[in-house]
């Protein structure tokens, strides 16, 4: 994975495989304490302690057409490569909550990528569940809410559509120019 | 980052009146891009954001793009299924923008398959 984003949209890919109707992503960034935190939130099935436990293991994982799983030990791992620290929390039926912690200045820190494509991939894999992103950067905030976008949409036009999902997208934009140095490096470019 | 205002919407509401988009349920083709955590590192978004691209700029509304997680042969990420109504699934392997774009000007606006991005032809079908 070469950016936050990528790692973001793995993991809310992991909580709509859950059966989540709602996914949470919180990005707070505070320059000032050198710090930047991740969150995903998902009210899907959640796991039990024995399965977090397991969890992180990337020789765990629940599907069955691989044997492995990467994705939460990835993450953990690029967490620890720029000086922060990986959090998961899950009850049966209560969902389950990814909390990933960086230091902004370390200089293995991945950038953060780009979230409109994130945001866009996750609607059109999963036009019926809900997506709540927000991004607060150094105290200013904004927020995306797939419920507030869906409940302005009459019969004839979905959230599907490309060009409401291009609009999510130019939304997001902006988020790249903000104190995240970013090289667009995405495979295949 | 810019809000999303609701005056944004209802602008899109209004260019779209009278255009009958049939994304639910009823479509002639169904493009899966494969989203797992092997393809998502291989770079399945962005072979997402060239069908989207590709979508918008062909102005076909009969066309469904949706994901889907592994399905079990990493090492041909990024990887697609193309379903087209009365024809067998398609599976297109090892895929970039440029091979992405040619599937979709060949195989989902001609029907024509693209023999030598495919994996194999004929297998499941999730419809």
């Amino acid at each position: 994975m070469e950016d936050l984003s990528l790692h973001i949209l793995d993991i809310a890919e992991n909580a709509t495989a859950a059966g989540a109707r709602l996914v949470e992503i919180t990005i707070d960034q505070d320059t000032a304490r050198d710090r930047l935190e991740v969150v995903i939130r998902d009210n899907g099935r959640g796991m039990d302690r024995e399965m977090l436990e397991k969890a992180g293991d990337p020789f765990f994982t629940t599907r069955t057409t691989r044997r492995v799983g990467l994705g939460l030990s990835l993450l953990q791992q690029a967490t620890r490569e720029a000086g922060g620290e990986f959090f998961i929390r899950s009850k049966p039926g209560q969902g389950t909550e990814v909390r990933a912690t960086f230091q902004v200045s370390h200089i293995d820190r991945k950038p953060l990528g780009d979230m409109g494509s994130t945001l866009v991939s996750l609607i059109l894999g999963n036009p019926d569940v809900d997506f709540v992103y927000t991004f607060n950067f150094d105290g200013e905030q904004t927020t995306l809410d797939t419920r507030m976008i869906k409940a302005e949409l009459d019969d004839t036009t979905t959230i599907s559509d490309p060009t409401i999902l291009n609009l999510i997208k130019n939304i997001c934009e902006g988020d790249r120019d903000k104190g995240f140095a970013t090289d667009g490096g995405e495979k295949n470019g | 980052m810019a809000k999303l205002r609701v005056e944004d919407l209802k602008k899109i509401k209004e260019s779209m009146k009278g255009t009958v988009t049939l994304r639910d349920g009823s479509y002639r083709v169904k493009i899966t891009v494969h989203m797992g955590t092997c393809g998502i590192a291989a770079g399945a978004r962005k072979i997402m954001n060239t069908f989207l691209e590709k979508l918008q700029q062909s102005g076909a509304t009969d066309v469904i793009l949706t994901s889907s997680g592994c399905a079990g042969l990493c090492n041909r990420e990024p990887m697609i299924t193309v379903e087209a109504r009365e024809s067998a699934p398609v599976k297109y392997i090892n895929l970039d923008s440029e091979k992405a774009k040619k599937i979709f000007d060949e195989h989902i606006m001609k029907g024509t398959p693209v023999p030598e991005y495919a994996l194999a032809m004929g297998s499941e079908t999730t419809y």
